[in-house]
């Protein structure tokens, strides 16, 4: 059924639709309508035997899930920014258990200074927690996603958090057009939860056991095997999708006119619909430039990155985060993956706190990389003149 | 083997003298199987080595910090899946855990009342690292972080009283107890597992390297606790105190500290006869409050 509705909506529609048994979120800006929303859906009953808990902080919302899910229950949470690293503790600890908790992340910038706008810092910082990370471009597939993420989190060869991120504000409370799913449809796609084991007193398990150096290792590894193993199942749980709901949002990543291009632009996020614009008018305009969305971030695809820029020259990779005294986290994986390659990769940073990113920008960066007007690595775009106190 | 044996038993790895197998399983005499929330401390570092796990209840431990939304969950979880009749959800917890680092969990779950034993395991300070202070060490107390100094005499402030704070959060049952006293803490969890709600227990937990006594002093030691009424077992229900261990002759407080290394110090110190003086005005001060004299 379509309808415009707006992305903390399509979010909170989507998440009542995989029937999860346990909710526990803390509000922030700007996360907070989406869980305003299912409270309502709760309030009305429409959760069916869910529990839904408004937590003392994003560090008890992720702990509540961590002892749901122990105990078999499908959970669910959103957060961004201080929420996401106050939850950061726990959900290390979530992703070592191999609790399937699934986020929606409402992509925030970090303090400081405090801002409540969009940027990818937050997510970025959970890089190496051992969460699945993906990233959308609008509310009609954050919508889709929802169950995908349960499908994929779930699934007995990966059992990992799954975050699936989208734009705060920018995203979350923009007005779209957005088919919504029916129950029959989701009910067909994702069964319910049905862990490998579960804390039952009928068949006493410890779970988190501490580990001496002779077991650590190898329960570490085993969780980097399980994001490993997630890049088939989340091509293969995105083609069913594909199938079953007649919406093809691509695999691990989405590469379009590269094949020909000099130069290739990556985008993550809802900077993709941008960017993927106006590359498409500079092709018009003759210009060899080919655009890739990158979907999944964790685990990175670096194998399809690496085949589809095979015949560029160059690669820009729009940042919309740092990592300071480093590349951007996206730039160092796309170099990571290329680095056999004689392609140079420019990082654009943007948009960081919100700072808009209009179309002229977009242009004139991918401009001026094509006409060899700047160097390769990291610079900022979009940065006003100013004046550093602290020298 | 009895039942407490086969819920909590052999392969954990506590000093002889340590009060928390004592307390677990009086604990779980009175629970039956149950759900284990335990935070990071001594008894999860006895008692959950991979490959040795002494638990035969299902147990988990997540972080330092969070055992009580842990339980939380789990609650929440056997709700929603229609399984609540498996038995109750129990967090053991250190002092540290509960009156410090974890407060703020355990202050959200009494809040959002769930139905969940909450135990705190109190051997009044970070033993499991070695005797650094916490919320609920007493004053006078020589640990690694509150040394007995030149200056100082140990720990100067007081122990913080959790007791008050459940009861002041509307938990349903508060009492405290002590591992000199087993048949009490059984009897006690028994009760608490009556009311629907969050409960909190509050168990006098002897610890033999931090408090500095041998393993066959310890239930003396923690017995003396009581008997000078500077751990004073009490019961409350719904917030009306219900029942006090009477105590006949109360001793004086320098009987429980003299046999103790942590206290050793005051009574050479400086200031060591203002601190037991202190503590000594605690346990009349207890003693008078809860009418402890028989």
């Amino acid at each position: 059924m379509m309808k415009v509705v707006r992305g903390f909506y399509a979010v909170a529609y989507s998440v009542k639709l995989c029937r999860p048994d346990v909710i526990c979120a803390y509000p922030i800006t700007p996360q907070s309508e989406i869980v305003e929303n299912i409270a309502q859906m709760y309030a009305n009953g429409e959760l069916g035997n869910c529990e839904y808990i408004t937590a003392e902080s994003e560090f008890g919302a992720a702990s509540i899930l961590v002892g749901a899910s122990a105990a078999g229950a499908r959970t669910y949470t959103a957060t961004c920014s201080q929420g996401l690293i106050l939850m950061s503790e726990v959900l290390w600890n979530a992703a070592g258990m191999r609790l399937p908790i699934v986020l929606t992340i409402a992509n925030r910038s970090l303090s400081a200074p405090l801002s409540i706008w969009n940027d990818h810092q937050d997510s970025m910082a959970m890089r190496d927690a051992g969460i699945i990370q993906m990233y959308v471009e609008n509310n009609q597939e954050v919508h889709d996603m929802m169950p995908q993420a349960f499908k994929i989190a779930e699934n007995h060869k990966v059992l990992l958090p799954m975050m699936v991120c989208m734009d705060g504000y920018k995203l979350t409370h923009a007005y779209e057009p957005v088919d919504l799913l029916s129950q029959e449809l989701v009910d067909e796609f994702l069964p319910p939860y049905d862990p490998p084991v579960k804390m039952t007193t009928k068949e006493p398990y410890t779970f988190g056991s501490y580990a001496t150096p002779a077991s650590y290792m190898e329960f570490r590894v085993a969780v980097y095997n399980a994001m490993e193993r997630a890049r088939k199942v989340i091509e293969d749980v995105y083609k069913e999708w594909a199938e079953i709901s007649g919406r093809d949002w691509g695999g691990n990543i989405v590469a379009e006119n590269c094949e020909d291009a000099d130069v290739c632009v990556m985008a993550m996020g809802s900077l993709v619909g941008l960017v993927r614009e106006v590359v498409k008018e500079l092709r018009d305009e003759g210009k060899k430039v080919g655009f890739i969305k990158i979907r999944t971030f964790r685990p990175f695809p670096a194998d399809e990155i690496a085949k589809a820029v095979d015949n560029a020259e160059k690669v820009i990779v729009f940042e919309r985060s740092l990592s300071m005294g480093s590349d951007a986290p996206v730039t160092l994986d796309v170099k990571s993956a290329i680095h056999k390659k004689a392609i140079d990769v420019y990082s654009p940073v943007v948009g960081l706190g919100g700072r808009d990113v209009p179309q002229n920008l977009v242009k004139s960066i991918i401009e001026e990389v094509m006409e060899n007007k700047v160097e390769p690595g990291t610079y900022f775009r979009g940065l006003k003149d100013y004046e550093e106190v602290i020298v | 083997m009895s039942e407490n044996m086969r819920l909590f038993g052999s392969g954990h790895g506590a000093c002889p003298g340590c009060g928390l197998p004592i307390a677990v399983k009086s604990v779980l005499e009175a629970t039956g199987p149950c759900f284990v929330a335990n935070s990071t401390g001594c008894l999860e570092i006895i008692s959950s080595q991979y490959g040795k796990s002494a638990w035969g209840v299902p147990y988990i431990h997540s972080v330092f910090e969070n055992a009580a939304a842990v339980a939380a969950g789990i609650e929440a979880a056997l709700k929603a899946l229609g399984r609540k009749d498996e038995g109750p959800v129990v967090v053991f917890a250190g002092d540290g855990a509960t009156a410090d680092i974890g407060i703020g969990c355990l202050s959200g779950m009494f809040d959002r009342g769930h139905d969940v034993l909450y135990v705190c395991l109190d051997n009044e300070a970070y033993q499991n690292t070695g005797n650094q202070q916490s919320g609920l060490t007493p004053p006078g107390s020589s640990t690694t972080t509150t040394p007995a100094g030149k200056v100082l005499p140990g720990k100067v402030k007081a122990k913080k009283d959790m007791p008050a704070i459940a009861l002041a959060h509307k938990a349903r049952y508060v009492a405290t107890a002590s591992v000199a006293f087993p048949r009490d803490i059984t009897r006690k969890v028994k009760r608490a597992l009556e009311f629907e709600g969050p409960k909190y227990i509050q168990i006098h937990s002897v610890c033999v390297t931090g408090w500095g006594i041998d393993g066959k002093q310890a239930i003396p030691v923690a017995r003396l606790a009581v008997e000078t009424a500077l751990y004073p077992l009490i019961e409350f229900e719904d917030g009306q105190l219900v029942r006090v261990r009477k105590i006949k002759d109360r001793k004086p407080v320098e009987e429980y500290l003299k046999p103790q290394r942590r206290f050793r110090h005051l009574f050479k110190h400086p200031k060591g006869k203002e601190v037991i003086a202190e503590l000594q005005r605690v346990a009349d001060e207890n003693a008078k409050k809860f009418g402890l004299d028989a």
